[in-house]
């Protein structure tokens, strides 16, 4: 015992040395001589090699670990030179002289080769990051920094903490910085020191709060009746129920927000069916291939502008209503009109339509997915508190839903194309007798419908796959919504969709999602046994 | 008039079905079962390419015993009963000498029946769920213990993971794996609670309330790795809620049995990068057979960017195992082909060979691979030695007594070696 005590101090001392005791200069070749490595060492070497790497501390340290934990660390084929390689929009790379910081000429992947990395790789530069990002200049690195330190703590780190959290100005930084002493405190206090250890780390919402507490607990003695234990156990079980309470609540409050969420997206996918069934009374069968048309358009959107990824989506919205409103515009035209008042036809008819649409995709752009990337700004999560989380692509979704639901309620209440759907869709006949161009605003509206569909395509690109069965998976849902809320009433389906996606939501925890969506579709059916009309039927003369 | 015409049109038809029969009896058919349309054609369409490119290299080769080999391809369209008819059709109709085809393990299931009563031969390129082997058929897939109990393991040893999550799509595979995954992670000596077992419909695409929970659960300071058996189209919304909602590989990984290259060209790979599957092979294991095999694809798809990936070095090695029984042998009779097939090897694409046992099922390496950037895979680990396909798994209580031995004097798919008794149940 006594020897490996022995061996690891010296041990200690050895790196202490050598992690002191050169100076800048030598830090710096040596630097450069430990990266020249990089190319040859093995995956299972690049360990040790990192860590030294990391105890250079110079100034291109950080940087180097950056890229190499980004995967953007690569060598020339030929000359070993270690360079930061980033693909630019002609394909060729651009490479940065990592040590000298010099810009190189741009080159062809052949030339170079990355430098590869794996999953406990990874891992390891980021708590070496961590270390060095205690003291950066950004508050929010200094989060991060610690997040990572608090899963998995090293001696040295909490003793860089320490001495850092009497200077830390900003406040979010030092009460983490508090937590993670508190938590340590908890872990190797005496009992007098892990009581108060418990009381100041109070309601903290961090798992590692949670677990050292659970950890505490079980070490205990259950039986036994000190007063110091009797008052630990006290406090640690106080802690913990209000843990617990607290993530209740916003286990709820997060299933409401993916149970509006997902109802936003039934929103989308079926208020254009709100729209030509509800309204028009067509039963549009082709409507799911209407969403995969808008879906594809923001695809080929990419494919052109491959270096506007960012605003790819704010250039699709109108391109995808161009597009799946005119191909609903010419369904319109040249099948549906001449069914008019035979709804089996119809949906014989666009049914037949939505499987050439599918093979027409499948002809043009192949049976396999295509891609579609996020823009960074979809991507990631609104952090409100450690267990509570909002996805921001969600987010952006359950607002945009909205908007375009208060966009199209706007243009049927108050804009005169409204004025003149609602007309045909009451009364046909009086509407004609007053002017109106029933098979124009028929077209129209048809159009509109589609419209919607493909830019409830355009959002659904970013949360499933693009493929050509893309529409086939919403066609059921929609109207199931659009039936649920009562045909022909665009409130109805609003509170038809959130229903319809909270209730599953709610479902899934307990039941599963299979059973889930069993049951609500087995609810559904006994609802519109009772109320055929859905939950808002129409009343008076525009009910038939 | 009308009658000149009728009597020109039927010697016309006539003659060409001469002509059919001419070609059909110097040739050897070989039927292609795979889904050209319906949800699988995404996945099924490249196995029919590759089937197709292994007969035109068979022919310029010289076909076989002297003879050209003649592909017939039917359409399936991802319609499990429409598989059975189509099987019928090969092999009553065409009278094909060998079947590649089947992906899904219903479509096999539907298959099984047919090929058993007409006595015809299947070969099965993707890996399953295992408790099956028909004489009929040679599975050139992995089974189970060929692909899910070597993750588990790796998980297990090299990551460290004590806390489970087995998350499928709900069909038999997944459930069958999961079954068998949870019997072998229990006598390993994991407890229940760190267990969570989710299954999800196909195509599902709202994976924030699942994701959530895999979070909490693996939020329990124990490393915690997810086993995922989720099927094709499913994969990509899950994968990007991982990457939306913070979850990285490296806290915890997920490992996965049907992702590939192929199925890894649709997506934004960004979100999975470090994140794992186990197969058999991998397009970025560099050997010479590889670099071969990946030119001739590329040359024959005339696409570039074109990948391989497992199930079609299963194909691969389905097919050149068929034509040597069958040189072997000197016909392609079924039951002498089948006698034959057993001992064959052939080389694998990942370096080393690849050998069919008597149970129907190859031994094969088993490699676990790192999703890069690129959409392709670095292998991190591979079993030092081939693994033996395993037919009934020995994890599971129903078949752990039972071997598949297909040589004499068992000659059975399911044999008890308690009761020394042949149930003839073979699936």
């Amino acid at each position: 015992m006594l020897r490996t005590i022995l061996v690891m101090f010296g041990l200690f001392v050895c790196t202490h040395i050598f992690a002191e005791g050169g100076s800048q200069a030598e830090n710096g070749s040596s630097l450069s001589a430990l990266t020249t490595q990089l190319p040859k060492a093995k995956l299972s070497k690049m360990a040790p090699l990192v860590d030294q790497i990391a105890a250079t501390k110079t100034p291109s340290t950080r940087p180097l670990l950056q890229y190499l934990l980004d995967g953007e660390l690569y060598y020339v084929r030929g000359s070993n030179m270690i360079v930061r390689a980033v693909v630019n929009q002609q394909k060729q790379y651009e490479l940065t002289d990592v040590l000298g910081g010099t810009e190189l000429a741009p080159v062809t992947k052949k030339q170079i080769k990355k430098i590869r990395t794996n999953n406990r790789l990874r891992g390891q530069i980021r708590s070496l990051l961590a270390k060095l990002d205690l003291t950066d200049e950004d508050p929010d690195n200094r989060i991060a920094a610690l997040k990572q330190l608090i899963d998995k703590p090293n001696d040295s780190a909490l003793d860089l903490i320490q001495s850092l959290i009497e200077q830390e100005k900003d406040s979010d930084v030092q009460a983490l910085m508090q937590v993670l002493l508190d938590v340590q405190q908890l872990k190797n206090g005496d009992t007098a020191q892990k009581v108060a250890a418990v009381a100041s780390l109070g309601e903290s919402l961090e798992p590692a709060v949670k677990n050292a507490l659970v950890q505490q607990l079980e070490l205990i003695d259950k039986n036994s009746q000190e007063p110091e234990h009797v008052a630990l156990r006290s406090a640690i079980q106080d802690a913990l129920d209000s843990i617990e309470s607290k993530r209740e609540f916003y286990g709820v409050v997060e299933n409401i927000f993916f149970g509006l969420s997902l109802g936003s997206v039934l929103l989308l996918a079926a208020i254009g069916l709100a729209i030509t069934f509800g309204v028009m009374g067509v039963i549009n069968m082709a409507h799911g291939e209407m969403i995969m048309l808008g879906a594809y358009t923001t695809y080929v959107v990419q494919l052109i502008f491959p270096h506007l990824i960012e605003y790819s989506l704010f250039i699709a919205i109108p391109l995808a209503f161009l597009v799946s409103g005119s191909v609903g515009i010419i369904i319109e035209r040249c099948v549906i009109r001449f069914l008019k008042g035979r709804p089996l036809e119809t949906l014989l008819a666009t049914f037949g339509i939505s499987l050439i649409l599918q093979q027409l995709v499948r002809t043009i752009f192949s049976p396999l997915n295509r891609q579609v990337a996020s823009p960074e700004w979809m991507s990631g999560s609104l952090q409100i508190n450690p267990v509570f989380s909002l996805t921001y692509n969600r987010l952006y979704i359950i607002i945009f839903s909205l908007m375009v639901f208060f966009a199209l309620l706007m243009i049927l209440k108050k804009s005169s194309l409204g004025l003149h759907v609602r007309a045909v869709s009451q009364n046909r006949d009086m509407a004609r007798a007053l002017s109106i161009k029933s098979d124009w605003v028929d077209a129209i509206t048809f159009g509109l419908g589609s419209g919607i569909a493909g830019i409830a395509g355009v959002v659904l690109s970013q949360l499933t796959n693009v493929g050509p069965n893309l529409g086939q998976a919403y066609i059921i849902d929609s109207f199931l919504v659009v039936v649920f809320g009562g045909v022909g009433n665009l409130w109805g389906t609003l509170v038809a969709a959130m229903s319809l996606g909270s209730i599953n939501k709610f479902l899934e925890p307990i039941t599963g999602s299979v059973l889930a969506n069993i049951i609500v579709l087995v609810g559904l059916v006994l609802f519109i046994q009772k109320r055929p009309k859905g939950l808002f039927p129409q009343k008076g003369r525009s009910a038939d | 008039m009308k009658l000149k015409k009728f009597i020109a049109a039927s010697s016309i038809i006539a003659s060409s079905m001469v002509a059919q029969f001419a070609i059909a009896a110097d040739t050897i058919k070989v039927g292609v079962l795979h889904s050209l349309s319906g949800t699988m054609a995404i996945s099924e369409t490249t196995l029919k390419d590759t089937v197709l490119m292994m007969i035109e290299e068979q022919n310029k080769a010289g076909g076989l015993l002297g003879k050209k080999l003649e592909p017939v391809v039917v359409d399936p369209a991802s319609n499990w009963p429409l598989f059975a008819e189509k099987t019928r059709e090969l092999l009553a109709k065409e009278k094909v000498d060998v079947i590649f085809g089947c992906w899904t393990s219903v479509s096999r299931k539907s298959v099984l029946p047919v090929i058993e009563e007409l006595n015809g031969l299947l070969f099965y390129p993707v890996q399953y769920e295992g408790e099956e082997s028909s004489k009929n058929v040679f599975y050139t897939g992995a089974a189970p213990n060929q692909q899910a109990i070597p993750a588990v393991d790796y998980l297990m040893n090299d990551i460290g993971a004590t806390r489970w999550v087995l998350a499928g799509t709900d069909y038999v595979y997944p459930r069958t794996t999961n079954k068998i995954l949870e019997a072998y992670l229990k006598a390993k000596g994991v407890k229940d609670e760190d267990i969570m077992i989710n299954y999800t419909p196909f195509g599902h695409s709202d994976w924030q309330g699942i994701v959530s929970d895999i979070k909490k659960f693996g939020s329990a300071g124990k490393k915690t790795a997810v086993v995922s058996t989720i099927n094709g189209d499913a994969n990509i919304p899950f994968y990007k809620e991982l990457g939306n909602q913070g979850i990285s590989a490296e806290d915890i990984p997920v490992v996965a049995f049907s992702v590939g290259e192929e199925e890894l060209s649709g997506f934004d790979t960004k979100p999975l990068v470090g994140h794992l599957a186990a197969w058999n092979y991998f397009q970025s294991v560099e050997s010479d057979e590889n670099d071969e095999f990946i030119a001739a694809w590329k040359k024959f798809i005339k696409d570039d960017k074109r990948v391989t990936n497992d199930p079609m070095e299963a194909t691969y090695i389905g097919f050149k195992m068929w034509a040597k029984a069958v040189e072997k042998v000197g016909t392609t009779d079924v039951d002498a082909v089948e006698q034959a097939m057993i001992g064959v090897a052939v080389p694998n694409l990942t370096g080393g060979t690849a050998v069919m046992n008597a149970n129907h099922h190859l031994s094969k390496p088993v490699l676990i691979g790192e999703i890069q950037e690129d959409g392709q895979f670095e292998v991190v680990w591979e079993t030092p030695d081939t693994v033996i396909g395993d037919a009934w798994s020995d994890f599971l209580p129903s078949s752990k007594n039972l071997i598949s031995d297909w040589t004499p004097p068992v000659s059975c798919g399911n044999f008890d070696v308690k009761t020394a008794k042949c149930s003839g149940q073979n699936f």
